[in-house]
């Protein structure tokens, strides 16, 4: 059976199985009649030419993971940001993990989807926020017609959360191929702070297709700071839609590393509803052997003085291929934006490759937009430069190419992110120089 | 210390150096002059290894040692040190760390540890001193918006730091003003040793005023074709290179 039979097919043991939410009910229904209609995406679609599911999506997966795994944090600890505290929001095969998470209803709620989903207090949030700004193409319908599971997240006005916050998905291949779609939600009202680390993480060699839909508020001042970390195994792939929207004066920022995993495709989109907002979308892309990362932006410039700063740097090595496509819109009324893009890119081998598209579209007539792309290789005068001067060429290129990784890090604003970051650069270059640059 | 045989060596099939033949023991200093084109910058890339050059004929001995199979670092770490004619820029890397790698990185070929923080910031403080280089300068990124004195100065800042066995200057007198050139030849001197050796490589006598040479050499067409003492530099820079070609007719 096609998958897509196969899905349509276990919704209604899904819903079954869940607790009824009316409201949510309707909004799971129409997205799966979108879904159904829409089907998963090919590579006729212009924004998945360079893009392809098939091979991925010919797996058997489970819709449903056959039963719960507990695993040892000892055994998880290194996926996690272990040297500060922080909460944690902490799902294996899509289901909660209370042994190791913690979470907290103190002046904020930093909990569970399920439990937003299922509870009256939480009714008006979800019914405010909920699949708001979630696109209806066919991906996010997939997951919103699923819709049950992930991180709930609330910042009420003028608190900001004392430590960062991370929302981690274990898959542990109980099945052959096991498909997860996380659901996240974070409301962050005026004056709200809060810090995000997420990261998914398979421990195994079966097949992994994690599906995560993600939607951030940031109301008037507030200031969101979202790190995506993307380490996974070979036989992992991951499509993150992320979609955010922000008011007068928020900040938000989102970091993305991808370093591993089969296919990977971020999809990132920003709203501006407000002025004097700043938006920030940084990536780190290093990868090798047959791995793919697609970087799909979108920054959409509604109101007048704002500003978006986009800075994404690729590593392809092997037969890695990248896509960067970021997408700019400028609305007529959007005067005085200031939009920048920046997508570097580096080709170790001749076999990589890497497909970047800026796409302007701008119709007001008073804003700054910049958009820089190069395609370069490493630069081999500099390579023996650093020879000349006792480095090998292994460490001579790590180095050269953490150099160039580096203003994207450089706007790190969680030390132990940023030196755990710098870590699995050098794991996967392969080296052991420290790179405190 | 250096012995360079009947050295051939071509780059892209273009034969650059004829039958080099050059000896240089410790404790001496060896200019090398000629004019442009006759392979002095391709002699000081392949004694350090650059692999673009391909050595057809002949040897180069390093202590005894035939170096001409080893990679540009293994080279370094024995003690070859050339400082560049055009310093290469590196951005994201300052100038500390850089030196930094590369003296751990040494260190560690030697199988020694990394050299204690103290002593490595006490050594660059001496070093960049002695080269009467900012400290400022030493945060900034390697070589990038340098003027051309600077990037001579810190080249010879890091020869300094690496503490080289053979020191390969070439046309480190190029774009410097004469402030400059007395720095960076001062610099040089002080580092001058019994156990060391230098190769300064120069179009013109200026420097060889600051940095006396034992000898000089005169290459031309690949090979050296006249070699005297520093008197034949001011022979060459009153008389220009053409009554050398001539005495070869």
């Amino acid at each position: 059976m096609e998958l897509k039979d196969k899905i349509v097919e276990s919704y209604v043991a899904f819903e079954n199985e869940i607790n009824m939410n009316t409201a949510i009910h309707d909004i799971r229904s129409e997205a799966l009649q979108n879904f159904e209609k829409l089907g998963f995406p090919t590579k006729k679609l212009e924004e998945w030419k360079y893009t392809s599911l098939n091979a991925v999506l010919k797996n058997d997966f489970s819709i449903f993971p056959n039963k719960e795994n507990s695993i040892e944090f000892a055994d998880v600890k290194k996926y996690f940001i272990h040297d500060i505290d922080t909460y944690k929001v902490v799902f294996i095969d899509g289901k909660y993990s209370s042994f190791l998470s913690d979470t907290t209803h103190d002046g904020k709620d930093v909990c569970l989807m399920s439990s937003a989903l299922s509870k009256s207090k939480y009714k008006v949030v979800i019914e405010n926020y909920f699949n708001k700004i979630a696109k209806q193409d066919n991906l996010t319908s997939l997951n919103t017609a699923f819709a049950n599971e992930g991180a709930y997240i609330y910042i009420p006005k003028n608190v900001e959360v004392e430590k960062p916050i991370q929302i981690i998905n274990f898959t542990t291949g109980n099945d052959v191929a096991t498909m997860i779609q996380p659901r996240n939600l974070i409301v962050v009202e005026e004056n709200g702070h809060v810090q995000i680390i997420e990261r998914h993480q398979s421990l195994t060699e079966n097949a992994v297709l994690t599906n995560v839909v993600t939607e951030i508020y940031a109301a008037r001042n507030a200031n969101v700071d979202f790190y995506k970390i993307q380490n996974d195994k070979n036989n992992s792939s991951l499509v993150d839609n992320t979609y955010i929207e922000q008011k007068t004066n928020s900040e938000v920022s989102v970091h993305t590393f991808s370093f591993g995993g089969n296919i990977t495709r971020n999809n990132l989109n920003f709203y501006q509803r407000g002025e004097h907002i700043n938006s920030i979308l940084k990536g780190i892309t290093i990868i090798e052997g047959k791995q793919h990362v697609d970087h799909h932006t979108l920054v959409h410039h509604i109101e007048p003085n704002c500003e978006s700063h986009q800075d994404y740097k690729g590593i392809f090595d092997e037969r890695s291929t990248g896509v960067f496509n970021g997408k700019v819109i400028v609305e007529k009324e959007a005067q005085k934006t200031n939009a920048y893009q920046q997508n570097n890119n580096v080709l170790v081998s001749d076999k990589s490759t890497i497909n970047a598209k800026p796409q302007l579209e701008i119709f007001a007539d008073d804003v700054k937009c910049s958009h820089g792309c190069t395609i370069g290789q490493l630069d081999s005068d500099a390579l023996f430069y650093m020879q000349q001067r006792g480095i090998p060429k292994k460490e001579g290129k790590a180095l050269l190419m953490y150099a160039f990784a580096n203003t994207v890090l450089e706007s790190v604003k969680i030390p132990e992110v940023k030196s755990r970051i710098t870590k699995l650069i050098a794991t996967k270059l392969g080296v052991n120089i420290g790179f405190d640059l | 210390m250096l012995k360079i045989t009947d050295l051939h060596a071509s780059i892209n099939g273009t034969e650059i150096l004829k039958g080099l033949s050059l000896e240089i023991n410790a404790g001496e200093v060896h200019a090398i002059m000629g004019p442009n084109g006759a392979g002095k910058s391709t002699l000081a890339n392949i004694v350090a290894g650059k692999e673009e050059y391909e050595v057809t004929d002949g040897t180069i001995e390093l202590n005894g040692e035939d170096i001409s199979e080893l990679a540009p670092e293994e080279r370094a770490h024995n003690g070859v040190f050339l400082s560049f004619q055009y310093p290469v820029e590196i951005p994201g890397v300052s100038v500390t760390n850089f030196i930094k790698t590369a003296i751990n990185e040494t260190r560690k070929a030697k199988g020694l540890e990394d050299m204690p923080a103290k002593d490595m910031l006490k050594m660059i403080r001496e070093k960049s001193e002695l080269l009467e280089i900012d400290r400022k300068f030493l945060s900034r990124s390697l070589n990038e918006g340098f003027s051309g004195g600077e990037k001579k100065r810190n080249e010879i800042f890091q020869m300094a730091m690496l503490q080289p066995k053979l020191a390969i200057l070439d046309e480190t007198d190029s774009g410097l003003d004469i402030d400059a050139l007395r720095i960076v030849a001062n610099g040089v001197n002080k580092l001058k040793s019994k156990d060391n050796a230098v190769i300064v490589i120069t179009h013109y006598q200026r420097l060889l005023e600051y940095i006396v040479p034992d000898f000089v050499h005169v290459l031309h067409n690949g090979k050296i074709v006249k070699t005297g003492d520093a008197s034949l530099a001011l022979e060459l820079e009153a008389k220009g290179y053409d009554w050398i070609k001539k005495e070869l007719v």
